[in-house]
């Protein structure tokens, strides 16, 4: 196991996210691409403390990352559950109000 | 008398003339401020006029027996006793005798105050006694200079060493025109309550203007006219005080625009603006020429004040105009350098030469002093209407009747006698014979006109301009006294003429014109009586050979009129010129002619119109008693002629020296002046019989003439009209001078004034409007250039921005999944570009 096979596993995770974000019509799927996403960078952070000289500090960020990807899944959740409110679907295709 | 007598004395007299001075304007402000809440019915402005100008009086008259009772009267009578020794053998009037006249006339004054009721019997009685006292001791002489009370009231300007201010001048003549003209004007103020009362409406008919919707309509204006009767009286009390000559010419203005008002004060007629507007034009004239005499005395002189005064506490005493010009012995002190012009050397009042700061002694060149005279007395042609500056006056005829009694007889056309009177020691011999020859032409010109006239207030008015100037030819030919003796008296008979004429006028329903009258003493006889005895008075009858207690039985224009020309007689026998003389006398004669003419005309005779006569009455009483009042003064202020109290009043006010007469000095001679002897008064007493005789002669023939034409009418006026067709169209044109001033002054100045339209209109315009033009063209192109260009620029940029946003904003599409699609390309793109361009990397 090397930088390289870890790389390829985030790569592999961020694309699958990006597909997911792009694809799904369920606000929650594209919340769960997002999510892929995130988890993406933070194998990448934790692969490039482990092996190279970045040391702790990866870690530290991978730490933030995650904390961050909680306060954004919870108000992504929110923004869902009011979306569903007023439209009665969390399909985010009806959801283009603010096209120009 | 100790000085501090004397100053408490001068107080007294600055106080009491100061109060009737300022009366009138305190009313004036009142009733012009007051006039609009007091309503148009009222009459209370007028009260309050009359209250002021009567106070104004009795302050006076209050003042005139102060003067006289603080041991003046002694000054007067010391002044006829020396006068009397000087002449023992012209004069065969005893000292005892001229007492027992004053006496007389003192009675004589105090009769007639309790007849109205004015309450200054114990002044009057006082003053009798003080004149009998004094008279005992004759020798009392005062100094002449104690006799004027000088002083300041206020300093409203200090350039250098010249003062502009307020001052005050009082001797014995501004306390009898202070008394003259604050009586004359109680008497005109009552006669105007009666003859303006149809003024006391909301909605007065004017006759004379007829507008689009017949006769003009508007509210009455009685208040007005009172306001302006008294801030002219107050005008004209202002300019007799007056200290100095720049306060003269102040107040002079002032009296010179109170006539404007009230000449025009039925302003909607066009013949009454444009009366107003001539007759302060023609002022304006002769203004100028006492403009350019006051620049030559402030430049030369360097002061305005006629008496000495006293400057700072050091008592250093700043000598005035008539110290410097005649010192103490009241001659004109000549230095005749070896070449150059005659000078004239100006003296303070011990008669030494004053000096300046170098000690070099302080000079007029003689031919200034002439032009500073003249000058002047061009002021004064203009404000008493002499000739050639004579013709505002009859038009000034268009304002009401009591205006023109006011006005134009007694008062502002005095103004002009007055200052020439005041003036006097600053005259040259060569000015006052301008001055004689200025009245001699005046007075002959207009007794002609007047005897012509038809308008009964015309008749009155060139008769005015005629006795103005008999009042010129008697100051200029060194009568002092017996020119402002003629102001006197003539204000007096003059202004109760005026006034019965107005009666007349108010009785006729304002008809004017004497043919439309006739017989009118059964309708009126108050206003015909009292007007008779004008009509006597100016014309200078009396009975002769008959005497009533030493004096001849006379009304005052007799006195007044012998004494002025007694002074032409003698003048013209010391000096040649005979014409001075020759021409009063046949002046004497047309006045008695064209004043009866006025009278037999009027009132007597048959009726001519009988509608004016059926409609005519007797006015009421407030018009009647002020005439009756005006008659008793008009037959007795002179009596006693030149020994009565009021010539001696004017002559305790002469000009230093005057008395004695005066020869062409040698240094006048040597200078190549003008060879003039002035008479002394002995002279003018011996020549005073023979020139009243013939006086009396012709007046008394003037009268039989007038009697022949129009009263008995012997002869028919209408047939000599005929005859003599020229003369009297002529007269009638009154020597065709409004057609002369109109040929010389007013076509020429319509001709240049049409240049000068025609140049604006043409040139001037023209100009103006290329100009605006050239304006217009430049901001059409300036709109232009902002609408199409920098409009343009900014439109352009706005729209183009604004297609760019809208065709940008396809790409916002609203769809979470293509920004996704975006993001994740857009990334792609970023790696591909860093790949290309860092390959290295």
């Amino acid at each position: 196991m090397d930088l390289n096979c870890s790389l390829f596993v985030g790569a592999v995770l961020f694309v699958a996210g990006v597909v997911c974000m792009a694809t799904k019509r369920n606000g929650i799927g594209v919340l769960m691409g997002v999510e892929l996403v995130l988890n993406a960078a933070n194998l990448n952070f934790v692969a490039f403390a482990n092996y190279t000289r970045l040391g702790l500090d990866g870690q530290v960020f991978s730490l933030f990352v995650i904390v961050l990807a909680a306060a954004e899944a919870a108000v992504a959740l929110a923004i869902a559950l009011s979306f569903y409110n007023n439209h009665l679907t969390i399909d985010v295709d009806k959801a283009n109000q603010l096209q120009g | 008398m100790d000085p501090t007598t004397l100053q408490s004395t001068g107080e007294t007299l600055k106080w009491l003339l100061t109060i009737a001075w300022l009366l009138p304007l305190f009313g004036f402000v009142v009733e012009i401020f007051g006039g609009w809440w007091g309503g148009r019915h009222s009459k209370s402005a007028a009260y309050l006029a009359v209250a002021c100008i009567v106070t104004g009086f009795i302050c006076s008259f209050s003042a005139l027996i102060t003067w006289g009772c603080s041991n003046h009267w002694a000054a007067l009578q010391g002044h006829g006793d020396s006068h009397a020794t000087e002449s023992h053998d012209a004069n065969s009037t005893e000292p005892s005798h001229q007492v027992d006249a004053h006496g007389e006339h003192a009675k004589d004054e105090h009769a007639k105050t309790d007849k109205h009721g004015h309450g200054e019997t114990a002044h009057s009685e006082s003053s009798d006694a003080e004149g009998h006292d004094t008279a005992a001791h004759p020798a009392a002489e005062i100094p002449r200079s104690q006799l004027i009370y000088t002083g300041l009231f206020y300093r409203l300007a200090r350039f250098g060493s010249l003062d502009i201010s307020l001052s005050y001048y009082i001797d014995s003549l501004t306390l009898v025109m202070f008394t003259m003209v604050t009586f004359i004007a109680s008497c005109i103020h009552l006669f105007a309550i009666g003859y303006m009362a149809d003024e006391l409406t909301d909605n007065y008919e004017d006759h004379q203007v007829h507008t689009s919707h017949g006769h003009l309509h508007r509210p009455g204006r009685f208040y007005r006219f009172f306001a302006f009767l008294s801030l002219f009286s107050f005008s004209m009390l202002g300019l007799v005080l007056a200290g100095n000559i720049f306060q003269v010419f102040i107040f002079w203005e002032l009296v010179g625009v109170c006539s404007y008002f009230l000449i025009g004060f039925y302003t909607e007629r066009q013949s009454a603006s444009n009366a107003a507007n001539k007759a302060f034009i023609m002022n304006r004239v002769g203004d100028f020429g006492f403009l350019i005499g006051l620049m030559i005395i402030w430049t030369w002189f360097g002061t305005f004040q006629f008496g000495d005064v006293a400057v700072g506490k050091g008592g250093s005493v700043q000598p005035g105009l008539f110290s410097m010009a005649r010192g103490s012995d009241g001659q004109l002190r000549l230095h005749i350098p070896e070449s150059g012009v005659t000078e004239v050397v100006f003296k303070n009042k011990d008669n030494h030469i004053e000096t300046d700061g170098n000690g070099e002694q302080r000079t007029i060149p003689y031919y200034l002093l002439i032009a500073a005279g003249l000058g002047v007395f061009g002021g004064c042609i203009g404000k008493s209407a002499q000739f050639p500056l004579q013709t505002w006056l009859p038009d000034a005829m268009e304002g009401p009747t009591p205006v023109s009694a006011l006005v134009h007889s007694a008062t502002m056309v005095a103004a002009g006698v007055y200052l020439v009177g005041r003036f006097y020691p600053m005259f040259t011999p060569e000015v006052l014979l301008a001055i004689a020859y200025t009245g001699c032409i005046t007075l002959f010109l207009a007794a002609t006109i007047a005897v012509v006239a038809t308008d009964i207030k015309k008749v009155l008015a060139y008769s005015t301009i005629s006795q103005l100037g008999y009042m010129m030819l008697g100051l200029g030919l060194g009568g002092w006294a017996a020119g402002l003796f003629h102001l006197i008296t003539h204000a007096f008979f003059k202004s109760l003429m005026f006034l019965a004429s107005g009666s007349v006028i108010h009785g006729c329903h304002h008809v004017q014109e004497m043919p439309q009258m006739g017989g009118l003493r059964r309708k009126m006889p108050f206003t015909a009586y009292t007007m008779l005895i004008g009509v006597i008075a100016i014309s200078g009858l009396a009975v002769p050979y008959w005497t009533l207690w030493g004096e001849p039985i006379a009304f005052s224009g007799y006195h007044s009129k012998d004494a002025v020309v007694a002074t032409a007689l003698t003048f013209s026998k010391l000096n040649g010129h005979p014409l001075v003389f020759f021409i009063p006398l046949c002046g004497a004669g047309i006045t008695a002619f064209y004043m009866f003419r006025l009278w037999f005309y009027t009132f007597a005779g048959k009726p001519r119109d009988h509608h004016v006569y059926d409609h005519a009455h007797e006015s009421p009483w407030i018009i009647v008693l002020p005439l009756c009042v005006l008659s008793i003064f008009a037959m007795f202020c002179a009596f006693g002629g030149e020994n009565g109290i009021l010539y001696k009043l004017l002559l305790a006010s002469e000009p230093i020296a005057l008395a004695n007469g005066s020869v062409p000095t040698a240094d006048q001679v040597t200078a190549g002046l003008m060879n003039i002897s002035l008479s002394s008064h002995e002279q003018i007493h011996a020549n005073h019989a023979q020139a009243g005789l013939l006086a009396l002669v012709v007046a008394f023939s003037g009268a039989f003439a007038a009697y022949v034409c129009y009263g008995a009418r012997w002869i028919n006026t209408s047939e000599i009209k005929v005859q003599f067709a020229g003369l009297p169209r002529f007269l009638v044109n009154m020597w065709g001078f409004d057609e002369l001033y109109d040929i010389m002054f007013v076509r020429p100045s319509h001709v240049v004034a049409g240049w000068c339209s025609a140049f604006d209109r043409k040139v001037f315009d023209g100009f103006l409007h290329g100009c605006a033009n050239a304006a217009l063209k430049v901001s059409a192109w300036d709109r232009q250039f902002d609408e199409t260009i920098v409009d343009g620029a900014v439109n352009a940029v706005g729209n183009w921005t604004n297609s760019l946003g809208r065709s940008l904003s396809v790409v916002q599409t609203g769809r979470m999944r293509n920004y996704v699609m975006f993001i994740a390309v857009g990334l792609l793109g970023v790696f591909a570009a860093l790949i290309a361009f860092f390959p290295s990397t």
